[in-house]
């Protein structure tokens, strides 16, 4: 199918859109090993924003993947991830900062390096928030796509090197109008001291109609499928 | 020892709002065993910067909070320190029930009933400066406990508390402490049996 749209997000680069329900959004790790930091709002009300807890406590999951839904904090889905062949994505180790990156991969400066300056994650996130008149109130725990990160029983956590092989994609089904903010930052538990942020590849496409009786996000959970009638209501009393 | 300057029971489904000063220190009874304490803290002076869940996490590289863990703050700064701990484990991945997530998780008659969030917006309105649901994040549930496997399931298990069990913190600088005492009736982890906490400060 031809895409609607396709762009690449350069290597700590920053992108914001809004993307309608309809149309399913591509994430490719070009390299592998990528980490993508992401951001949803509900592009008619950016009040209502991702929730970490909501879509993890509802699905009984510490991990993304397909069949998993991305939950907003009313009771509502931003997306539905209906394929994913990198397999694992975390969603509660936040984003770098500017002192982390500082302290961990040394200052480097517009000035020194013109755009191979170091960025992070949390300012691109603000700076892109900022161009929609959000700011530090509306910032909250995102997701890391392609970055996998596992938990012992004691809750120690080890990120896994290398864990989202070179071209894996994750295709999200937009459930609900949505401003998406994405910045293509390392993940703040990479073990590697150098900088070295990848890019990906974002490709829109109209999404194929939906069949609620067999699709795998709906049926995967009930707490899937009672978000989405949410969804749905939401929309039948707006349009 | 000094003296206890403050202390409050706070019933099941009620909030509570209240300053403490860099220095003292804050500690949460759990007064009859397996409550939720669903807590938020901003700093006092400027309440855009509040507790990150994902900072404090990605800071000590492990999940649960107990002593010596560190709440860390949206900018990467402590705001509290916990220095005691007699249950062993918090949560902090788990958030707070809401009426509308309570339609997702449990079933959509489920909306009437009380919520933490609803009692999170009482306690931002009450404190006033213009604050709204843009100032609620993922908070701390202590006395809660969420494990998660190394195959990357969640649960929602018995809790580690019992009666009189307490975690004691040392606020690193001047913070608002938000509670709300946990009204869900819809989940096993407090025995479908939401019951009083009690909070003191020493200075």
């Amino acid at each position: 199918m031809k895409p609607l749209y396709e762009r690449n997000l350069v290597a700590g680069g920053m992108w914001s859109q809004t993307v309608s329900r309809g149309k399913t959004l591509r994430l490719t790790d070009l390299e592998g090993g990528a980490n993508l930091c992401a951001l949803f709002y509900n592009a008619a009300e950016p009040v209502e924003r991702y929730n970490m807890p909501d879509t993890l406590k509802g699905q009984h999951t510490f991990q993304l993947t397909a069949g998993h839904c991305l939950h907003s904090d009313m009771g509502r889905l931003f997306a539905s991830i209906v394929r994913d062949t990198a397999g694992w994505h975390d969603t509660v180790c936040g984003c770098t900062d500017a002192r982390l990156v500082r302290e961990k991969y040394g200052k480097l400066t517009y000035q020194e390096a013109r755009n191979d300056f170091h960025r992070n994650a949390r300012d691109n996130f603000l700076i892109e928030l900022g161009k929609h008149g959000l700011g530090k109130r509306d910032l909250v725990p995102n997701l890391n796509f392609f970055s996998k990160v596992v938990s012992d029983e004691a809750g120690k956590l080890t990120y896994i090197t290398d864990s989202s092989p070179a071209g894996a994609e994750i295709d999200l089904r937009m459930e609900m109008d949505s401003l998406v903010v994405l910045t293509s930052c390392q993940h703040p538990l990479d073990p590697n001291p150098v900088y070295a942020p990848k890019p990906i590849k974002i490709t829109v496409f109209p999404t194929d109609p939906i069949d609620p009786v067999t699709d795998l996000c709906l049926n995967s959970r009930s707490e899937n499928r009672r978000a989405w009638q949410n969804t749905r209501d939401y929309y039948s009393l707006r349009a | 020892m000094s003296e206890v300057i403050y202390r409050k029971v706070i019933e099941a489904g009620d909030h509570w709002v209240h300053l403490i000063r860099q220095g003292q220190r804050f500690r949460i009874v759990d007064l009859e065993g397996n409550q939720a304490a669903d807590t938020l803290f901003y700093d006092a002076h400027d309440p855009s910067e509040r507790y990150a869940a994902d900072v404090t996490i990605r800071t000590q590289g492990a999940l649960y909070l107990t002593t010596g863990s560190v709440l860390m703050s949206t900018e990467g700064n402590a705001l509290l320190t916990i220095i005691d701990d007699t249950c062993g484990r918090h949560d902090t991945l788990g958030g707070a029930c809401s009426r509308e997530s309570n339609t997702m998780r449990y079933d959509f008659d489920r909306e009437p009933m009380h919520a933490c969030r609803d009692s999170f917006l009482c306690g931002v309105h009450g404190w006033g400066h213009g604050l709204g649901k843009r100032d609620i994040t993922c908070n701390i549930n202590f006395f809660m406990n969420v494990p998660v496997t190394p195959e990357g399931g969640l649960t929602f298990a018995d809790g580690l508390s019992a009666p009189g069990r307490h975690v004691e913190m040392r606020a690193e600088r001047d913070v608002i402490a938000l509670i709300s005492n946990c009204p869900q009736l819809n989940n096993p982890c407090n025995a479908y049996n939401p019951t009083p906490v009690e909070v003191l400060i020493w200075d």
